[in-house]
């Protein structure tokens, strides 16, 4: 049988095994790594900034200048001995200019905030959740051996290093990287006299290209193995929640992103080739809001790109734990398909203040206030799979809970936003920053943690530390929640977002304290993050050996043996079942794996 | 276990091999692109009272040329078709005879272009001249960008035509090749119509 030889075990060097890989299962390995690298940089990003939030123009702790040095030029400490050989020599140090003394300069302040969200959403959040885990469980949950093009597979993750390295070299060219926020609002962004920046902003869109390359050869492999690579038996309607939302998310990449690439290169050419695209100039010049309304329509479905593998997470570890099957699966299939779709026709209420028709305004009110209605399905299947069941309070599942959780209050501010009145009060204010992250980091953040605890012993063969695990949640879920609840607040109390000294204004010198506590959360909600990943480096050598299937799961990823070798499967399993027949009465073990010939007829699913 | 749980007997079930499916779902991103690219023009198209702005009186796109490049192009979605028919018949001459003329009519497509490109920029309509000038060259650029990948694409496969890769029963290369060439030819009158007519 010819498949054999892909199983076979076969000597390969370091380089084909570890860096130029075809294998999905190390490609997805690289992912996570990439991203976990990046939530370090974004996250950095994030902390220098917070600093300047809470002390306004004074110096960072620890790189910072001290006082006495700052009034008497005494070198006390070494950062001072750091500052005094930056200030003596005769180039201009790249620290001098951006945070000369360890003060955060307005301009850099810009670039900070930026950068953090341009990282958090392309570097991080959609090559852990769609590159990472897509690429590790798609294959094996859907009974295959590997992905349908390894090669562009391959491609896949080294255009996304590529462009890692572009984006990263934005920091060191003079006038700095781009400031013009993640959105890159024209003209801001298409007109270097306003913000300064000229080359940074060039390697951000060059840089987002490139990612577009990357993502668009990602989702082609994603759609065609999930089309056509599927084991015997495995029915669209048998296939796990989490490769659902992994292939509509595809089908959304692969149509969002273009759009955003077609975007990016009119202002490459507003930029660089003297078009005026985004400038409205006296003679037949172009309009700035053309790039909200692209940037939107890209923007919107890349939203649930970000949440969707979160969802179909959540999905799977909420069964798995609750040891019972998915409530309503076929419906949590039709919501997240229809959030997809309607993803794709509210861009608008992201332009309210924009300026907009009145009439305009209402009709994306009314379709954004629908997307309410299949999340709330979704999260009411969570609550009604949860209910009555044996749940495990196991660190993957208090990440789902906290998803759950964290989606709610996400979603419901969601829902205020969207109301054209309610937004133009709060639109541009701490109040959609709350938002946001509660959705970003509450929601896709904790079930990117949920799972790769999950997958750990499949993908390394270890367990990871429960304690630590267990610690690292709470920390999170408290820090998380310290840090961003009190942000509501700011927003209803009109702090704006983007400015580097909310003290210059006398009505926001009230809050001065919050905006000190919310420093103090995120640095501790930063800090916390250095447990999971000691945890994760040191649980892949040191953990406890994981048997095949650790914590009873149906779905065929556990069928194969551990670690999993080149080619996944000995024999290709064949689906005899639905993935969430757990607790099905009259059954002796609390779990049917899809695989499995025997026991019960098939319930769920078909 | 039965000899049919491989992924042999999966591939038997499947309408559509792995390239053909992939080169589709790619067009779904291209038409995306040019989506982005089109609703541009449109914005600027619709926005404009007067088109070409006042600014531009005196420059004319050249039509009359265009459209019989226009027929050209759509003569290669023809030969390109015929192309893939005669490898399904495993004429492999004709097969040969096809794809080349197919490249001859991309690259004379282009060379049209190229002269009335160049006679436009004698004239001063240039990438600078307002959204008018710009939005042409971008998106007419795009599309031609795209024409000449076809080409290259096209060359490789009769490349690989040349040396025997091809018979009635293995032609996938020239089958994804023909899916992405139409798609470039049927894209075009689109983009005459709006650009050139409109």
């Amino acid at each position: 049988m010819h498949d054999n030889e892909h199983s076979s075990h076969h000597e390969e060097s370091f380089i084909s095994k570890y860096i130029f890989s075809l294998d999905h299962k190390m490609i997805g390995k690289q992912f996570l790594i990439y991203g976990l690298i990046m939530l370090f940089v974004g996250g950095g990003l994030a902390l220098l900034f917070r600093w300047q939030l809470a002390y306004p123009e004074r110096p960072l702790p620890i790189i910072g200048a001290s006082p006495q040095y700052l009034e008497e030029g005494e070198v006390v400490t070494g950062a001072d001995r750091m500052w005094e050989r930056i200030y003596e020599s005769e180039q201009e140090e790249w620290l001098e200019v951006n945070m000369p003394n360890g003060v955060v300069e307005p301009a850099f302040y810009n670039m900070l905030f930026t950068m953090h969200a341009t990282i958090m959403v392309f570097f991080v959040v959609v090559p852990i959740l769609v590159g990472a885990f897509g690429n590790f469980l798609i294959p094996l949950m859907i009974g295959t051996r590997d992905m349908a093009f390894p090669i562009l597979n391959m491609l896949s993750f080294w255009l996304a290093v590529l462009a890692a390295i572009v984006m990263t070299i934005g920091f060191f060219v003079p006038g700095g990287h781009a400031a013009a926020g993640w959105t890159g609002y024209a003209p801001l962004s298409s007109d270097p006299q306003w913000t300064g920046v000229d080359w940074g902003q060039n390697l951000w869109a060059i840089s987002l290209l490139i990612q577009g390359f990357s993502s668009l050869v990602g989702s082609i492999n994603y759609i065609t193995t999930i089309i056509n690579m599927r084991a015997p038996g495995m029915t669209f309607f048998r296939l796990p929640l989490v490769i659902w939302s992994l292939f509509i998310v595809a089908i959304l990449l692969l149509l969002a992103f273009p759009v955003l690439s077609s975007a990016l290169a009119l202002l490459i050419f507003d930029r660089l080739a003297g078009t005026t695209f985004f400038t409205a100039t006296a003679e037949g010049g172009g309009d700035p809001l053309l790039w909200q309304h692209l940037f939107w329509f890209f923007g919107h479905p890349e939203v649930y790109i970000l949440i969707l593998p979160g969802m179909g997470i959540a999905s799977e570890l909420v069964a798995v734990f609750s040891r019972k099957p998915i409530f309503g699966y076929r419906s949590m299939v039709y919501a997240m398909i229809a959030i997809a779709f309607l993803g794709w026709i509210v861009w608008g209420h992201h332009m309210f203040q924009s300026g907009m028709r009145p009439g305009l305004g209402s009709v994306f009110m009314t379709t954004t206030m629908l997307i309410a209605v299949p999340s709330a399905i979704k999260t009411f299947n969570w609550l009604g799979t949860m209910f009555r069941g044996s749940i495990r309070f196991t660190a993957p599942m208090l990440h789902a809970i906290a998803f759950v959780s964290m989606f709610v209050i996400g979603g419901l501010s969601g829902i205020y936003m969207a109301n054209t009145p309610v937004d133009i009060f709060i639109h541009d204010t701490y109040y959609i920053v709350a938002h946001i992250h509660y959705v970003v980091f509450g929601g896709s953040l904790f079930a990117m943690f949920g799972g790769i605890i999950f997958w750990f012993p499949k993908m390394y063969g270890r367990h990871m530390n429960d304690v630590l695990s267990k610690i690292h949640f709470w920390l999170t879920f408290i820090a998380f929640n310290c840090t961003f609840f009190p942000m509501h607040i700011l927003g209803v109390g009109g702090h704006m977002r983007r400015i580097s000294n909310p003290m210059q204004y006398e009505f926001l010198q009230q809050f001065e304290g919050m905006n000190i506590f919310i420093t103090m959360s995120a640095f501790t909600l930063g800090f916390a993050q250095l447990i999971l990943v000691f945890n994760f480096f040191w649980s892949m050598y040191r953990g406890k050996v994981a048997e095949k299937n650790p914590w009873h799961v149906n779905t065929l990823e556990w069928e194969a043996p551990t670690p999993v070798p080149h080619g996944n499967f000995g024999q290709i399993p064949t689906v005899y079942r639905g993935p969430y027949e757990y607790s099905v009465p009259g059954e002796e073990s609390d779990w049917i794996p899809q695989a499995d010939p025997e026991h019960a007829p098939a319930t769920s699913g078909d | 276990m039965m000899e049919t749980h491989n992924n042999s007997g999966i591939r038997d079930r499947q309408p559509l091999s792995n390239a053909r499916l992939g080169i589709l779902i790619l067009l779904g991103a291209e038409t995306m692109l040019f989506s982005g690219l089109i609703g541009t023009f449109l914005v600027f198209r619709v926005g404009n009272v007067t088109w070409p702005p006042p600014s531009h009186i005196g420059i004319e796109l050249p039509r009359a040329v265009t459209g019989i490049n226009t027929a050209l192009l759509l003569l290669s979605g023809y030969t390109m078709f015929q192309a893939r028919r005669a490898i399904q018949k495993d004429l492999v001459k004709q097969l040969h005879k096809w794809l080349l003329l197919t490249g001859v009519l991309g690259l004379l497509f282009l060379g049209i272009q190229g002269s009335e490109w160049g006679q436009l920029i004698g004239k001063g309509l240039t990438l600078q001249s307002g959204v008018y000038g710009g939005i042409f060259y971008v998106l007419i650029g795009c599309h031609a960008v795209h024409v000449l990948s076809a080409v290259i694409w096209l060359f490789i496969v009769f490349g690989m035509a040349l040396k025997g890769r091809f018979s009635a029963a293995r032609y996938v290369g020239v089958d994804t090749c023909t899916i992405y060439w139409i798609f470039v030819v049927a894209l075009w009158p689109i983009l005459y119509v709006l650009v050139y007519l409109f």
